[in-house]
């Protein structure tokens, strides 16, 4: 797409000048700021910016929710050429020193008085900081600090300049290129500092014109914008894509009210990471615990309905027409009053993105007819590489590369992406570029993966993570770990193979869960380790990890990482113990020292073993756990009928 | 915060005796305009009959209270709850008042009883000037909701919330008679830390922003002496000390009456 942020605004205001561009809950109304007064706001915000002595090619941070003001804020630096940096309104002040040191910001633009209060407090660490205007003066009257300033005195500064140089804003705005510098995101990164992610107005826009296309978006989607405007994927869906379609983007009233106001805008165009569709089930699944008997009965008989037929219908799949009768009944009274209640009645098109997606629960909202679908991209391919067509949707693929994407794999099995949507750097970091860009312009994602013959993509684990058992074929130990950990009952697993004969794997039961299920059965049990060593336990995990085998049985490339033996943990990895991150991934490689007695054991055949393990308490204490497992062994299973193989390709 | 002014609200000598039991004995202070004042003291002081006695509710025996220039007293002109509202003192209750099978924006809108003029039959109606006055009541119900940050809430039964949430709308009732003094009797009895820590903030920002004077009864120590900018102290009845937190902290009566000491 040959144009600019700004220069589509302005497009749209003046060909459809009335129309709803914004809409933002204000005292319980929802309040729509049109194109038109948009491009108005934006003009007064970018002059009063320039009078202000903002640059061309200047960072300005953006820090607050989705809030209009702060959306025409943006559209104003880049009307100047400058590049808004939005940072992640949840993160402590000390993180916002990095990235306003490393690009030089002298403005900055907030949403309230807490943005205001962590800048402030980080000030002698960011000498260059000058102006800072808020949003929301609401506690701020009696701030008397150097250079802060309402936003409102921004806007009429703005606006008095602009009446005198009534041709200054889109003289500025006409010198912006397509491919200047639009955007930069900070990417949080695990290890050092985290690095500023270069996009221009061509990358961006491109990949915002593609994925519309690929799902026929327009100007009458309804759009809930509530996920944090730092974040890759929300600037991706309520910013670049809402100005490339020209749809309507809704702000919620607090982040408390999402669910309230996703119900009141019945949006039809949806994205969210999985844990937001968990815990709208979640939501679902205590209140119908809470119903009557026979309310109880009917949501229980119209969901097995629904699992059974709603993907199928979904993918438009022959159905009998005496399930369909069913669905239909089902629809009536279950289906479309819940989509109503969890706001998703008016959904077309969901996408899931940023994590995997246990299979359970995405089958769930396909079964009630949302067309919830998965995608793959990162912060340095503005998102779009993948994205699952309609009625081709299945829960292990993350779907087909769209226009302009180009895969290969390497020798390694790392996936590479080429398109046009390709961060153009990382700022000032000419080595991490090089690390990640090859020469003749590929992206290392750092993903493993494979094309399927449908010209599905797969991904299986990062790339550095992957191994190969000692007959050579493809370990990915991440992939098995997640499919065991879709399960309920089973809350960490961590498999070996790397170099050995075989999988074998730990896993840590859920003690809720399965405390919940062992008191159903009325199974006494006095504590974890107890709980952990019930032969009925065992029994259930086991049944567990043969339907992962099962799965893995079905795919040629790991049907020889089926975990043959297994053993349930006596305690609960912990990140006081360094077995877990503190974002809760386990350490493959503590782990297998410290428990080197029970791998020993698994790989030697035994069926029993004894172990001692320290633990550390939460106040620094420690304590020992003794106890003896059992070592459970497991039946290879060849799949029903072996699917040609087909050797991995690029897609064109 | 904002800088106190003149004296809005004067206790003459007041004593309140129930029968036999004398509530309260002799006791005077006054509260200054846009200024945060705590009552405080043990158990059974008669901390909640002081509240009452500005409020009308109880009518002392003796003494005086003067509000913004006129005064009350048992002998002069009544105090009466009504009168009292009408003058701008809203209050807030220990036990709540609130109806609990009616939404948060419903109750607070009760607190805007007072100020609506249309009849109930209007009102009933919705008809012409009745709308636009509850229009008008609806946008000063929604700022507080938003001050309060309950918008969440706004249709929810009050029953179904949770205590500290149901205090939180105690106080938008009240502030939605948009009072010169605003009454609290206990905001913060059975909170937890974040409850109490949440409550704190927004007393503080109802003085500041609104610039209404606060008198707070509180039996937790800790949290007044944080917030507020004067500290009556009474036990048994009496007035047993008065003035900034550092000086009531330090006064040796106050000390015996909250820990006690040998005789």
């Amino acid at each position: 797409m040959q144009t600019t942020f700004p220069r589509l605004m302005l497009a749209h205001a003046r060909q459809r000048p009335g129309e709803p561009a914004l809409r933002e809950k204000a005292l319980g109304i929802w309040q729509t700021l049109s194109w038109e007064q948009l491009a108005t706001l934006v003009q007064h915000i970018a002059c009063g910016l320039a009078e202000a002595g903002l640059t061309r090619g200047e960072h300005v941070v953006v820090i607050g929710e989705n809030r209009p003001r702060l959306y025409a804020t943006m559209l104003a630096a880049q009307s100047l050429g400058a590049v808004p940096v939005p940072l992640y309104q949840d993160a402590a002040a000390t993180e916002f020193v990095f990235p306003i040191v490393n690009a030089e910001v002298r403005f900055a633009i907030v949403e309230d008085q807490e943005q205001v209060d962590k800048l402030l407090s980080v000030r002698g660490q960011c000498p260059q900081l000058a102006r800072l205007w808020f949003d929301d003066p609401r506690g701020l009257r009696h701030y008397r600090e150097d250079g802060l300033a309402p936003l409102d005195q921004l806007v009429e500064a703005g606006r008095l300049h602009g009446q005198q140089h009534p041709t200054f804003f889109f003289d500025a705005e006409a010198r912006g290129q397509p491919g200047d510098v639009a955007a930069m995101f900070y990417t949080s990164g695990t290890t050092g500092h985290p690095k500023g992610v270069v996009h221009t107005h061509l990358s961006l826009l491109d990949r915002a014109a593609a994925g519309a296309r690929f799902d026929r978006l327009g100007p009458h989607e309804e759009v809930l914008a509530y996920l944090p405007p730092a974040w890759v994927g929300q600037n991706i869906f309520s910013y670049a894509q809402w100005l490339a379609c020209g749809y309507v983007v809704n702000c919620p009233e607090s982040a408390d009210t999402v669910t309230i106001d996703l119900k009141e805008i019945g949006p039809t165009y949806y994205f969210a990471p999985p844990r937001i569709f968990e815990a709208l089930l979640t939501s679902v699944t205590i209140r119908m615990e809470d119903a009557g008997a026979v309310k109880r009965w009917l949501f229980r008989r119209c969901m097995d309905v629904a699992r059974r037929v709603g993907p199928a219908l979904m993918d438009q799949q022959p159905v009998a027409w005496t399930e369909r009768l069913k669905y239909l009944l089902g629809e009536g009274l279950i289906y479309a009053p819940l989509r109503n209640t969890l706001g998703l009645s008016r959904v077309r098109v969901a996408y899931t993105a940023g994590e995997a997606i246990g299979p359970d629960l995405f089958s769930f909202y396909r079964s009630i007819g949302v067309n919830l679908k998965q995608l793959y991209g990162s912060t340095e391919t503005a998102v779009f590489v993948c994205l699952q067509p309609d009625h081709e949707v299945r829960a292990d693929t993350v779907g087909v590369p769209i226009e302009g994407v180009e895969l290969r794999v390497d020798e390694a099995g790392e996936l590479q992406v080429r398109s046009p949507g390709l961060l153009k750097e990382y700022h000032k970091n000419p080595q991490a570029t090089a690390e990640v860009k090859t020469t003749d312009g590929w992206y290392r994602t750092g993903d493993a993966g494979y094309v399927d013959e449908r010209g599905h993509l797969h991904i299986i684990d990062r790339a550095r993570d992957v191994g190969r058992l000692a007959d050579g074929s493809m370990f990915a130990p991440r992939y098995i770990e997640n499919k065991l950990k879709f399960f309920p009952h089973i809350k960490e697993a961590v498999a070996f193979g790397d170099r050995r004969e075989q999988v074998c794997a730990f896993v840590n039961i859920d003690f809720e869960a399965v405390g919940h299920w062992a008191e159903r059965r009325h199974l006494p049990y006095t504590g974890y380790t107890d709980l952990a060593s019930k032969p009925e336990v065992l029994a259930l995990v086991r049944d567990c990890v043969q339907q992962v085998n099962a799965d893995l049985a079905h795919d040629p490339r790991l049907a020889g990482s089926q975990i043959r033996r297994f053993l349930v943990l006596h305690k609960e990895l912990d990140a006081d113990d360094g077995e877990l991150t503190r974002t809760r991934k386990v350490r493959r490689g503590p782990i297998a020292e410290k428990y080197q007695v029970l791998l020993e054991a698994l790989y030697s055949g035994r069926t029993e073993q004894h172990i001692e393990t320290q633990i550390r308490f939460e106040d620094g204490r420690t304590g020992m756990a003794a106890a003896t497992l059992k070592l459970v062994d497991l039946p290879l299973q060849v799949p029903p009928q072996v699917p040609p193989q087909v050797p991995l390709r690029s897609a064109a | 915060m904002t800088s106190p002014g003149d004296v809005i609200l004067e206790v003459r000598q007041l004593s309140l005796a129930f029968g036999g039991v004398q509530a309260l004995s002799d006791v005077s202070f006054d509260v200054r305009e846009h200024e945060i004042r705590a009552i405080i003291g043990p158990n059974g002081a008669g901390k909640s009959s002081m509240l009452n006695c500005i409020n009308g509710v109880y009518v002392p025996q003796q003494g005086t209270l003067v509000f913004a220039g006129q005064s009350f007293s048992a002998s002069g002109p009544r105090l009466t709850p009504r009168r009292m509202a009408q003058l701008g003192v809203a209050r807030t209750f220990q036990n709540l008042a609130l109806f609990k099978g009616m939404s948060v924006l419903d109750n607070i809108m009760t607190g805007r009883n007072l100020r609506m003029r249309s009849n109930l039959l209007l009102q009933a109606l919705r008809w012409g000037p009745a709308e636009r006055e509850e229009t008008q009541h609806r946008e000063v119900a929604e700022r507080i909701i938003d001050f309060l940050e309950i918008q969440a809430h706004r249709k929810s039964p009050v029953g179904r919330l949770s205590y500290g949430l149901q205090k939180r709308v105690d106080l938008g009732r009240a502030l939605a008679m948009e009072p010169r003094v605003l009454l609290l009797d206990e905001p913060m009895a059975g909170m937890n830390l974040e409850e109490k820590q949440d409550m704190c903030r927004f007393i503080l920002d109802v003085n500041d922003e609104f610039g209404t004077t606060i008198v707070l009864i509180e039996h937790d120590m800790g949290v007044v002496m944080d917030i507020s900018a004067r500290v009556v102290v009474l036990d048994h009845g009496r007035k047993i000390g008065d003035g900034t937190p550092d000086q009531v902290r330090g006064n040796p009566e106050v000390i015996r009456a909250y820990l006690g000491t040998k005789h």
